[in-house]
């Protein structure tokens, strides 16, 4: 299938918004992307037509939503080839698969143990291993970043050992974009018996992973990153980790015998599933999932590293401009200063022009600390941006600069 | 000057200008002109929480009155804080507790007064009034 930009442009209604009399150009899609409208309708067709709860009802529409629910369930296992649709749990995105499984390795993990997290981590992945190390003691390592902001590999093999349990580490850094080593990291830390989770939620949206090929023990992600809707994602885990972790929440869906004595919990996946799920959502995120399959992931790659190197090179060409984490393995993500100008004011002024940027620190203050930094501006591309958005950027930072100097 | 008049002052120049354009050049403009907060006062204790940059904002009384100074990393921010400097400092506390800030919205600045805008104005305007509370001699 071609790549018809201005096809994909009309499948996303928001992109025709105006904003101060501008064409809305949206650069913000490391934070959120936007919705096609075939996303946005099946929210709709689910609550016009068959909203029902699901997994109990004996009635028809009960059964067309749980068909739905675990169809989008099969379409996230296919498209990440997981063995078993039962080792996917619908979560509500990746803050909740974290501490989803942050929760299970309290019981697990003493305070013999060790976890190790990198140093490019997003604020939801370092709160809830402190708030399990202040409960089993357990100790955390970081691997640091080098000067082009990729993590130290020499640091890594150097904290790893037999007391470490767990590794954390995310595909890609949510403030610079860089693709992290996962595949060594997660053959490293099998060697020494360690499980890794992967936080995927930056790199889903870029491209495919074969999560079996990966060997990844957890891997999460949020649908909305994705073209999906929020409040919807997923967590993966290998059957026999799953089996391990105790429940995280409990409510209805996640029980199979219930006296008030004890409680026998369900099989997998909906151990980890209490209550009412998010079934429009979940219905959603499968739809968004062929949506982007439709395109096909091969030529969002391809359109997007076109997108990113223009990008680099028209930023470049701005009086200094320092991009910060120019690694050659990154997604489209340009994280930037102009010197003697604050990042806020870069991103208050771009907003007039209606250009979308995200300014300060990216839930990632170590990485700031890291470079010295209060914040960047990051401007994060997605296949549905063009090189003519990426030109009025340039011309708008000029007078944006001009203004404030 | 009563803090109505001056308000009313600022509204009027702000009614000149044509577009946005021409409304942040003016309050770049006004940043740069702030009363700044003195070296000694610039310290973390004196910080507003709630802004993507760093914004100071110091208060003392002076003859009754109280008289506010304030910097901040993002010349937009300072801007901002000139506005509301402006307006409030060299005024005596009872005068500033019985104010509004209605004239934010009328220069078509009621963006800012959103506590999403991480701009600290709002955080701002509530220090402005606590150091008001703090220092009311009456």
């Amino acid at each position: 299938m071609s790549f018809d930009i201005n096809k994909i442009r009309s499948d996303f209604p928001i992109l025709k918004r105006k904003i101060n009399g501008s064409s809305f150009i949206y650069f913000d899609n490391a934070a959120t992307s936007q919705k096609p409208n075939i996303v946005i309708d099946s929210i709709s067709d689910y609550y016009k037509n068959y909203n029902s709860n699901i997994h109990r009802g004996v009635h028809t529409i009960s059964q067309e939503a749980t068909d739905a629910y675990e169809n989008a369930r099969a379409k996230v296992q296919k498209h990440f080839n997981v063995l078993n649709s039962h080792e996917i749990i619908f979560t509500s995105g990746t803050t909740h698969s974290i501490n989803l499984v942050a929760n299970g390795f309290q019981d697990l993990l003493c305070d013999k143990d060790e976890i190790i997290i990198s140093g490019l981590e997003h604020h939801s992945n370092i709160v809830p291993w402190q708030m399990m190390s202040e409960k089993n003691g357990a100790k955390i390592k970081i691997i640091p970043i080098n000067e082009n902001g990729e993590l130290d590999m020499k640091i890594y093999d150097n904290i790893l050992n037999s007391r470490t349990k767990l590794v954390f580490v995310n595909h890609v850094s949510n403030a610079l974009g860089i693709i992290n080593p996962i595949k060594t990291i997660i053959e490293k830390a099998h060697k020494v018996n360690a499980a890794v989770l992967i936080d995927g939620a930056q790199a889903c949206a870029h491209f495919k992973t074969d999560l079996q090929e990966l060997n990844a023990d957890f891997y999460t992600t949020s649908a909305h990153k994705l073209c999906g809707p929020t409040g919807i994602g997923m967590l993966y885990g290998k059957e026999k980790w799953l089996k391990k972790l105790p429940p995280y929440q409990g409510g209805g869906e996640m029980i199979s015998d219930v006296t008030f004595e004890k409680t026998t919990y369900a099989e997998l996946p909906h151990k980890f599933e209490a209550g009412t799920p998010n079934v429009s959502g979940a219905i959603a995120f499968g739809v968004a999932l062929d949506y982007l399959n439709g395109i096909g992931f091969e030529n969002i790659c391809e359109y997007e590293s076109s997108l990113l190197k223009y990008a680099t090179e028209k930023l470049k060409l701005v009086p200094n401009l320092k991009i910060y984490g120019e690694s050659i393995n990154k997604t489209s993500v340009i994280s930037f200063n102009i010197e003697g100008i604050h990042a806020y004011d870069i991103g208050a002024l771009l907003d007039k022009f209606g250009i979308a940027v995200r300014t300060g620190q990216h839930c990632a203050q170590p990485i700031m600390d890291h470079f010295g930094i209060s914040g960047t501006v990051r401007v994060s591309l997605s296949f549905y941006n063009t090189k003519k958005e990426i030109d009025s950027l340039y011309n708008s930072l000029k007078q944006t600069i001009s203004m404030l100097s | 000057m009563k803090i109505k008049e001056i308000q009313d002052e600022i509204v009027e120049e702000f009614s000149h200008f044509e577009d946005w354009k021409e409304k942040y050049e003016y309050l770049i403009e006004l940043g740069n002109s702030i009363e700044l907060i003195d070296k000694q006062n610039k310290i973390d204790s004196n910080l507003i929480k709630g802004c993507q940059s760093k914004l100071w904002l110091y208060a003392e009384l002076q003859n009754d009155k109280i008289i506010y100074t304030a910097d901040s990393e993002a010349i937009i921010t300072k801007g901002i804080a000139a506005i509301l400097l402006r307006v409030f400092s060299n005024q005596t506390a009872k005068d500033i507790l019985n104010s509004d800030i209605k004239y934010i919205e009328a220069i078509g600045l009621k963006e800012h007064l959103s506590p999403t805008r991480a701009n600290g104005l709002v955080s701002m305007i509530r220090q402005i009034k606590y150091y008001a509370l703090a220092l009311n001699t009456n």
